[in-house]
């Protein structure tokens, strides 16, 4: 194995782990309400823990079911207990087990942002546990570890348009519709708190993102024994996945604004910061797929199309209360099905032999089999998890339970979840605005070092 | 005139703000305050250590009702800002002398 690809794999890796600590808590933290930030970045960091220590646990046998990626057994659901505790994998695939560790870690916390400001934190571990095990391993599965919906419909998803981005937008519009709106939604204007977090997330998010996208090079097991094919591989397909990552976020970016900018008058900063990421959505399964033209569409066309799709939240008073299907679910929808259209048998994947055979773009001289394959992706995806989230939530939601109380939710999670609050700005937890330090000055009875 | 001073738990305030408007009160001042009751605060733990906190956030809505009015206005803010648990707050009137409304000059029931 090439070492400069195995010291790549190591920071890819690390990078998306940044991409959901602290990148992906400090976009959704600064969209929240001041009195629920730390539970909304708390759900974030909770997914690290428990969705990686299920990961080596159970995850990887269930996805991938193999040593190393790729070897998969043509069946609909891998064997969670054959590589339990990751038996029989090599320590030299550790970084690729913890490289798509850090996919699953991020796909769960993701859906946070869909129900965030009411949910208890103990709930949100249990259904993330149950979640991964039963739709994102599953789903992992079938699209890249060669389970049985890859041998029926071969789909190009480079990094996760179905696996991360249409499987949390789906899950987390099935749980803003079991657990319920906020108390006051569409009443109370809930406007993003601090809109710098979000700034600053969607920028690591966009760095981070290099990883997730430019690490994700698949190579051939003939391409592995021969060392030109191996350099040839990686130097075209890195550049050019690195490139359509960046020029697609960019045409998001200013599609979202022109979009916003057309339909309510100003382009706004949570505009930039929401197109960003639905360019890097929409981009994620199509960057080894399209040429640069294509990196520009797919970008444009999601940056315009999410921009009015999380509008639609208030028409279906359906309380995604960060845009998670709007732009996750619409996002990955569009790029998925963009390959259809714009996807090119000279892009890398093409060149590598992982279009279905004989098949193209539609605008490339194709017909419907790539947009038809591309379309049962979407499908499969959205119907396998739609279907199990429901359970488990329904589940949830007549056992333990998902919301905190009401007079909790009013009077903010944080405190009432986590005993904190995010602003401490009086020296007292409470949070009172303006009132100066001689009021709140407090006494403790005991271990006030503490 | 009567000056209508309530404090209340601050997530009853949109409540009793919606309450008072389908009444007809054309206006308020509201501030975020603190203080405390009979239940004396409460104790808090963080971290292991307790701290007995002495102030609980309220909020206080300031209304200049006619005379006629504030026993009606009155009668809202405590439907609709009681839980029944303790901290739910107080109201009181007070008697006004005099008010001006600062553009025109307008006084006393002209001016609320």
């Amino acid at each position: 194995m090439d070492t400069g690809y195995m010291a790549w794999m190591i920071v890819a890796t690390a990078f998306v782990l940044m991409m959901t600590t602290p990148a992906l808590a400090l976009f959704y933290g600064g969209m929240t309400r001041s009195k629920s930030v730390l539970n909304m970045m708390m759900m974030s960091y909770v997914s690290m823990a428990v969705v990686g220590i299920v990961f080596v646990l159970w995850g990887w046998s269930e996805g991938w079911g193999g040593d190393g990626v790729g070897n998969g057994n043509g069946k609909l659901i891998a064997n969670p207990f054959t590589m339990w505790g990751l038996d029989g994998v090599s320590q030299i695939n550790f970084i690729f087990v913890l490289f798509q560790l850090t996919f699953a870690v991020i796909t769960a916390a993701l859906i946070s942002g869909a129900i965030a400001d009411r949910v208890k934190l103990s709930s949100w571990i249990v259904f993330i546990t149950l979640w991964v095990t039963l739709c994102y391993f599953p789903i992992a599965h079938n699209v890249w570890g060669g389970g049985w919906f890859y041998s029926k419909f071969p789909n190009l998803d480079y990094a996760g348009g179905t696996v991360v981005h249409i499987n949390a937008g789906i899950a987390g519009g099935i749980l803003a519709l079991v657990i319920g709106k906020r108390i006051g939604f569409m009443k109370e204007p809930m406007k993003p708190h601090n809109l710098t977090l979000t700034m600053i997330g969607a920028g690591l998010l966009w760095t981070g993102w290099y990883g997730f996208n430019v690490g994700s090079m698949v190579f051939t097991d003939d391409t592995i024994k021969n060392w030109g094919d191996f350099q040839t591989q990686m130097a075209g397909e890195m550049g050019t996945t690195f490139m359509n990552t960046t020029i697609a976020t960019m045409a998001a970016m200013l599609g979202w604004l022109l979009m916003e900018r057309i339909l309510h008058g100003k382009a706004t900063s949570l505009g930039a910061a929401s197109g960003v990421v639905a360019g890097l959505v929409a981009i994620t399964p199509a960057c080894g797929a399209v040429d640069l033209n294509g990196a520009i569409i797919v970008g444009a066309l999601a940056g315009i199309l999410c921009a009015m799709a999380v509008n639609l939240k208030y028409k279906l008073k359906l309380d995604d209360s960060l845009d998670v299907v709007g732009v996750h679910l619409v996002g990955g929808i569009v790029g998925c099905l963009l390959i259809g259209l714009v996807g090119t048998d000279t892009s890398p994947q093409g060149v590598d032999g992982f279009f279905p055979a004989g098949t193209n773009g539609l605008f490339y001289g194709g017909n419907a089999t790539l947009l038809g394959h591309q379309a049962m992706g979407v499908l499969f995806t959205v119907v396998w998890t739609g279907v199990l989230t429901t359970l488990v939530a329904l589940a949830i939601k007549y056992t333990i339970g998902w919301r905190v109380t009401a007079d909790e939710e009013l009077e903010g999670i944080d405190f009432a979840e986590h005993g904190e609050t995010a602003y401490d700005l009086d020296g007292r937890s409470g949070g009172v605005v303006g009132s100066t330090s001689v009021l709140h000055s407090h006494k403790a009875t005991e271990g006030a070092s503490a | 005139m009567k000056l209508i001073t309530a404090v209340i738990k601050p997530h009853k305030w949109e409540d009793v703000r919606e309450a008072l408007e389908t009444f007809g009160v054309t206006g308020m001042t509201v501030s975020e305050v603190s203080g405390y009751g009979r239940q004396k605060g409460h104790t808090e733990v963080y971290r292991g250590a307790e701290y007995d906190i002495a102030l609980v956030p309220k909020v206080r809505i300031e209304i200049v009702t006619e005379d006629d009015d504030a026993e009606d206005v009155v009668g809202i803010i405590v439907k609709t800002a009681q839980t029944g648990r303790i901290g739910d707050g107080k109201v009181w009137v007070s008697g006004i002398e005099t008010v001006v409304r600062v553009r025109t000059g307008d006084r006393d029931e002209a001016a609320i």
